[in-house]
């Protein structure tokens, strides 16, 4: 082939000269074109839709957040007056510091517990890898509400099996029902096994690629196990912890479906979450205006949240 | 001396993977026993007489077939239009060069920064204003994108290389059909793993559904459950054998696509 014409197969071996020649710049024109319009064809859906469900209820949240909507009717500007009343309001701190404590408690649980059932299930000593890999997975399978149900039939506070266990040991049963500390416990259980198949399947991807021959060269020289895995295994899964941690840590803070067939934030609101708050003002009481102050405010907090922690991932990449 | 070694981790995941176990096996065997049976103590872990009444009373109290049907529709549909947008927008940002593709691509990612939760108020105003409220294409349509999808198929095309679409181009295959014909195939792998998990992500959605739907005929499963455990007096009997008749298209869906699902090498991290 001389050149790219479009001359189809069979046509004449010796094309008319000039033909292709005047064709090729007007074509090469056109791709060109084709090429820079293409993007946008393909793109074009995803634009409108991130347009409609992300930028405008974005922008709309920010508008209310300064007016007294409530769904319907004119939304009237009020200034600052949602801001002033929610820094007095102890019912949005209450949930706000909850979301915080439950968030703090909660990413290192999620980090160790599918840390280390990756790493046992890369391990290859381990048996029955295969099928300890599908109870892992399991809870994935089942969705936040019914996850609430299951644990909240397996610690009933007068029913469940757990209590029951604990009184044929003669122990005092736990009040996971009206107790708010034990109750949150509950919460940060329950979600550590829901997650723990998709982070560990983060980690287990990542251990994998991990050279064999790093760790084989460490155990030569002698290297214990927790030695190997403290100074080759762990810095080399960096990455994908810095992944785990951000996602848990959103994950956290928007906690909501689990809980509310869990507990619905009980005992009473004492561990009523943020975004519970924002639901339970938006659409309980239907105080539009009021809950986009709030929603803003979560949004500057994960905002800053994922900031700092990128900007941490980078300074360790820098050294 | 390998099998010595080998006790204690094979010990710590046994006993680990069946503390994982537990609880949903409690679930399933008390969903068998007979509503009288359920409180009584001493518990026992098998049902003493083994009933399927719990799941007889479930059916027909609720309306769990319409509950399927509409699950079931919410989850096909925004599936089949997830991947296809998914796939369309990752191939763009993977073969396209152009600044405001990079711009819009950061925007994405950022999506999942800020999910729909935090927003939920003016989200909803954004789809009952769209004429949407009440129907299922209110939980469908802004469940479509996805950055976790959009980027798994963006990461998969950059490692098409680029000479296989030049050689396309050469013997005149349009922009489309080189999309089509010969890039969409390549990806099926990706296509298998994001249907899956986009299925799950729409069975299993519980804000969308909450938000947007009113008449209980709209309802998904999800939502119906909710209003189950939600009662003052929860029916157990009735909610546990609820429970696990939602479950079982996600059961079935595990066993038919397990390989895919246990081996998916998201190392994306995103997740939705």
């Amino acid at each position: 082939m001389t050149a790219p014409t479009a001359s189809p197969p069979g046509s004449p071996a010796t094309p008319v000269p000039g033909d292709p020649r005047a064709a090729a710049p007007r074509r090469r024109h056109t791709t060109r074109r084709v090429q820079a319009i293409a993007p946008i064809a393909f793109v074009g859906v995803t634009v409108v839709l991130f347009l409609l469900f992300f930028v405008w209820p974005g922008a709309l949240a920010v508008m209310y957040s300064f007016t007294n909507y409530r769904g319907v009717g004119e939304p009237d500007f009020i200034g600052l007056a949602n801001y002033q009343k929610l820094l007095a309001d102890s019912t949005f701190y209450g949930a706000l510091t909850r979301t915080f404590l439950y968030t703090v408690l909660n990413v290192p649980a999620h980090y160790v517990v599918s840390l280390a059932v990756a790493v046992l299930l890369a391990s290859s000593l381990a048996k029955g890898k295969a099928s300890a890999r599908v109870v892992f997975f399991l809870p994935w399978l089942i969705s936040p509400i019914v996850a609430g149900v299951i644990w909240r039939w397996l610690f009933g506070e007068n029913f469940g099996l757990v209590n029951e266990i604990i009184k044929w040991f003669n122990g005092t049963p736990v009040h996971w029902e009206t107790d708010a500390t034990a109750a949150l416990i509950l919460i940060i259980i329950v979600s550590t096994w829901g997650s723990t198949a998709f982070n560990m399947l983060l980690f287990v991807a990542a251990i994998r690629n991990i050279p064999r021959s790093y760790l084989e060269a460490a155990e030569l020289d002698g290297a214990s196990a927790w030695q190997r895995f403290r100074s080759i295994t762990l810095p080399l899964l960096a990455p994908t912890s810095f992944m785990v941690i951000l996602l848990t840590t959103i994950g956290s803070m928007k906690e909501f479906a689990m809980i509310q067939s869990l507990n619905g934030g009980g005992p009473g609101t004492q561990n009523m979450f943020i975004v519970q708050y924002i639901y339970r003002t938006g659409f309980e009481r239907a105080d539009i205006g009021y809950a986009s102050a709030a929603s803003m405010v979560l949004m500057v907090i994960l905002i800053v949240v994922a900031l700092v922690q990128m900007r941490l991932d980078r300074k360790r990449d820098l050294s | 001396m390998t099998r010595l070694r080998a006790l204690p981790s094979t010990l710590v995941l046994w006993v680990v993977s069946t503390l994982y176990a537990i609880p949903i096996l409690w679930f399933v065997l008390s969903s068998f026993k007979p509503g009288s049976e359920l409180f009584s103590l001493p518990l026992s872990l098998f049902p003493k007489t083994w009933t399927l009444s719990g799941y007889e009373t479930a059916w027909n109290r609720f309306d769990f077939q319409q509950y399927f049907i509409n699950t079931a529709t919410v989850a096909i549909i925004t599936t089949i239009l997830t991947v296809v947008v998914s796939a369309m927008t990752g191939y763009a940002f993977a073969k396209y060069k152009a600044v405001w593709l990079k711009v819009f691509f950061v925007c994405i990612l950022a999506t999942t920064m800020l999910p729909t939760e935090v927003i939920m108020p003016s989200s909803f105003i954004v789809v009952r204003d769209l004429g949407l409220y009440d129907t299922l294409a209110g939980i469908i349509v802004p469940s479509i994108i996805t950055a976790t999808g959009i980027f798994m198929f963006r990461q998969y095309f950059t490692t098409v290389p680029d000479e296989l679409m030049e050689a396309a181009r050469i013997d005149g295959v349009g922009e489309f059909r080189l999309f089509w014909r010969i890039m969409l195939p390549l990806a099926r792998p990706i296509m298998i793993v994001l249907a899956i998990f986009s299925f799950q992500w729409r069975w299993n959605d519980y804000i969308w559904p909450l938000l947007i739907l009113r008449d209980p005929k709209n309802y998904t499963l999800q939502v119906a459950l909710r209003s189950i455990v939600g009662a003052d007096n929860i029916d157990w009997s009735v909610l546990l054998a609820a429970s696990i008749i939602s479950l079982i298209p996600m059961v079935l869906l595990f066993i038919v696509f397990q390989r895919y699902i246990v081996s998916a090498d998201i190392n994306s991290g995103l997740k939705d």
